[in-house]
């Protein structure tokens, strides 16, 4: 049988790729998708909570995590979107009017 | 344990093959359907020794033959890997969505039990949705492969009407799970082997002698969702009257036209098996699945008292040849569509998955609520 | 090591390599259809471990809905002119990606948790219990999420309408 660490630590390794994702890539894009690989991680480690403490709450979770990830997504595409129109770049190095 | 694996294998191996030698059989019958729908003769030249059969010789071997050994061109410009996985991502959900479906009742040989359908899931429906939903892929990743403006219109048109008509679909679809009570498949079809009589509420009774005889089909009790989902169905798979993406006189073949060869093979018979998936779909929910009109596990029990014992086998056989001929029934009734009726303009197919199939499957929705809770 | 062993280690290898996937492709359509892969491998862990119905509404919702509404924005904003990517810090990003694993792992090692799961009983992860558990003890946070969904419905449209 699979230990509850091992789901763990896959879990924490795919967030942690996410967090690279969102840290080094230069399209506006591919860190919302990190993003989504990181709530995808959270969620995966929900999961395993719920099998293995035997409750349902953890799959309810996911439920409205899945819920409010896809809002999101909806409204950060959006976004990008109109930033696009504006810059006509989706490169965040670009952005940068409101440094000091 | 190896025995169960080889008897799942088995199911697998027989609806895959299944569905795939349909579709094949559905070209031929789509050549020589509409060749007799608009008077003439369709294809006959290809013959082995003299033998043409009607057309078969062309359709089944001379056709597939002919795409397997075209070239294999991908345009220069496009994205090569994705040319090629396109294809397969549209013809996956097609083939793997039939395995949900059942196809007979629990077939008893010996101390074995085996349950006739390749995967009984309690999640059932949903499944089907689910590689709905992953069909869009195959579209939208074949158009920007192409790197074609044609092939871009077609395919974004395709995926917008693919993902407008699943939710019409699912709503569509829900006013049957309320009253069968349940997500698996195989249980819905066996619920409707009761008789309507046993279903009424007592309030109801009066019109016991007029419907009561009737078997539970979903036709029968959810005849709006019924013309909602067949609708919504025909639509997802891109069949005409709903085939602008692939416009075959408006956009040159929309999606697929950078295509040719073993690739466009891998659509056409895609699309052919979304169709036979769309059959069985309808049979099973609407149209009993397996069942087979008063016959029982141990024969038939005919609602003027009068039985018929009949050996298992036999009735299992009977079962699977009854959905067999439903399923046959509702491919035909999709090519009779498709060239009778004409094409839908691309605002009017939008206007009708949003503002027309949407509301009327909320309205069953709330209608069917309202009638259960009435009959308790 | 049995075939649930087996199972898993081979879908936590093709989901680490998709996340790499993911990060690491330079064409922006290629790391969609990678997230694509690593969204269904996770489905499938999800159904290994007795959440079908979570699976499945995986499949159905984000890689069938988003992923897909992904697809058209990347195709809408014409990539092929957006993919200089003036040198992606590797080296640093690999190490960034070493150090918070290396902070996240021993974290979950604790020896407090459960080893083997609880004995499920059938209906675990069904429709029936999530169904059961989201209308009686989450129902207000579920009206609040239709609420949450028609708000970004909204808030999507009126953002990305062309002021003409």
């Amino acid at each position: 049988m699979i230990a509850l660490h091992y789901y763990l630590i896959l879990s924490a390794v795919v967030f942690a790729i996410g967090v690279v994702g969102v840290l080094i890539r230069r399209n506006l894009i591919v860190i919302l998708m990190s993003i989504e690989l990181m709530l995808n991680a959270v969620n995966l480690t929900f999961i395993a909570f719920s099998r293995y403490l035997g409750s349902t709450d953890g799959q309810v979770a996911v439920f409205f995590v899945m819920a409010v990830a896809a809002a999101e997504a909806v409204i950060g595409l959006a976004i990008i979107i109109s930033v696009y129109r504006h810059r006509q770049s989706l490169d965040p190095q670009e952005m940068q009017l409101l440094k000091w | 344990m190896i025995v169960d694996l080889a008897i799942i294998t088995l199911k697998a191996v027989l609806v895959v093959g299944m569905v795939l030698n349909l579709a094949g059989v559905l070209g031929w019958i789509e050549r020589k359907g509409s060749a007799l729908i608009q008077d003439r003769i369709g294809a006959n030249r290809a013959s082995i020794f003299g033998f043409a059969g009607m057309g078969l010789v062309n359709t089944l071997i001379a056709d597939p033959l002919k795409f397997l050994f075209k070239e294999d061109f991908i345009p220069p410009t496009g994205d090569r890997f994705l040319h090629t996985l396109a294809p397969c991502m549209a013809l996956f959900p097609a083939l793997v969505t039939f395995a949900v479906i059942p196809f007979g009742d629990v077939l008893n040989i010996g101390e074995r039990s085996i349950n006739l359908q390749v995967a009984n899931l309690n999640i059932g429906i949903l499944y089907v949705f689910a590689m709905g939903s992953l069909g869009v892929y195959g579209i939208v990743i074949g158009a920007w492969a192409s790197n074609n403006k044609f092939s871009m219109l077609g395919g974004v048109r395709g995926s917008a009407q693919m993902i407008s008509y699943e939710i019409a679909m699912g709503l569509s679809v829900m006013g049957v799970l309320m009253v069968y009570g349940t997500l698996e498949l195989q249980d819905i079809a066996r619920s409707q082997g009761a008789l309507i009589r046993d279903l009424m509420p007592s309030w109801l009774r009066f019109l016991s002698p007029i419907v009561g005889w009737l078997p539970a089909w979903g036709i029968f009790l959810q005849p709006l969702a019924f013309l909602l989902f067949f609708t919504a169905a025909v639509a997802e798979t891109k069949r005409i009257p709903f085939d602008l993406p692939e416009g075959e006189s408006e956009l040159v073949a929309g999606y697929h036209v950078e295509y040719s060869g073993g690739k466009f093979l891998m659509f056409f018979a895609g699309e052919f098996a979304e169709v036979v998936t769309v059959a069985g779909l309808v049979t099973t929910l609407f149209f009993g699945g397996w069942q087979v009109p008063y016959l029982l596990r141990d024969g038939f029990h005919f609602p003027w008292g009068g039985t018929w014992l009949l050996p298992h086998v036999f009735i299992v056989l009977l079962q699977v040849a009854a959905f067999t001929v439903k399923l046959i029934f509702f491919c035909w009734l999709q090519i009779l569509l498709r060239w009778s009726v004409p094409r839908f303009r691309y605002d009017q197919v939008m206007r009708l998955g949003w503002k027309m199939l949407l509301p009327l499957a909320l309205l069953n929705v709330v209608a069917t609520a309202v009638w259960i809770l009435a009959a308790q | 090591m049995d075939t649930a062993s087996l199972i898993f280690y081979l879908l936590a290898t093709l989901l680490v390599i998709a996340s790499l996937l993911v990060v690491f492709l330079r064409n922006v359509v290629h790391c969609a259809l990678a997230l694509v892969s690593a969204l269904l491998l996770i489905a499938v862990l999800f159904v290994t471990l007795q959440a079908p119905m979570v699976g499945v509404l995986q499949v159905m919702v984000y890689a069938g809905a988003i992923m897909v509404l992904f697809l058209f924005v990347i195709m809408l904003l014409n990539p092929a002119a957006l993919e200089r990517q003036r040198g992606l810090w590797w080296g640093f990003g690999a190490m960034l990606a070493l150090m918070l694993a290396g902070v996240l792992v021993p974290l979950v090692m604790t020896n407090d948790l459960p080893a083997d799961p609880v004995a499920a009983t059938e209906l675990f992860g069904s429709p029936e219990m999530l169904a059961k558990s989201l209308f009686s003890d989450f129902v207000l946070p579920f009206e609040i999420a239709s609420v949450l969904l028609l708000v970004a419905i909204i808030g999507a449209v009126v953002l990305a309408k062309r002021e003409n």
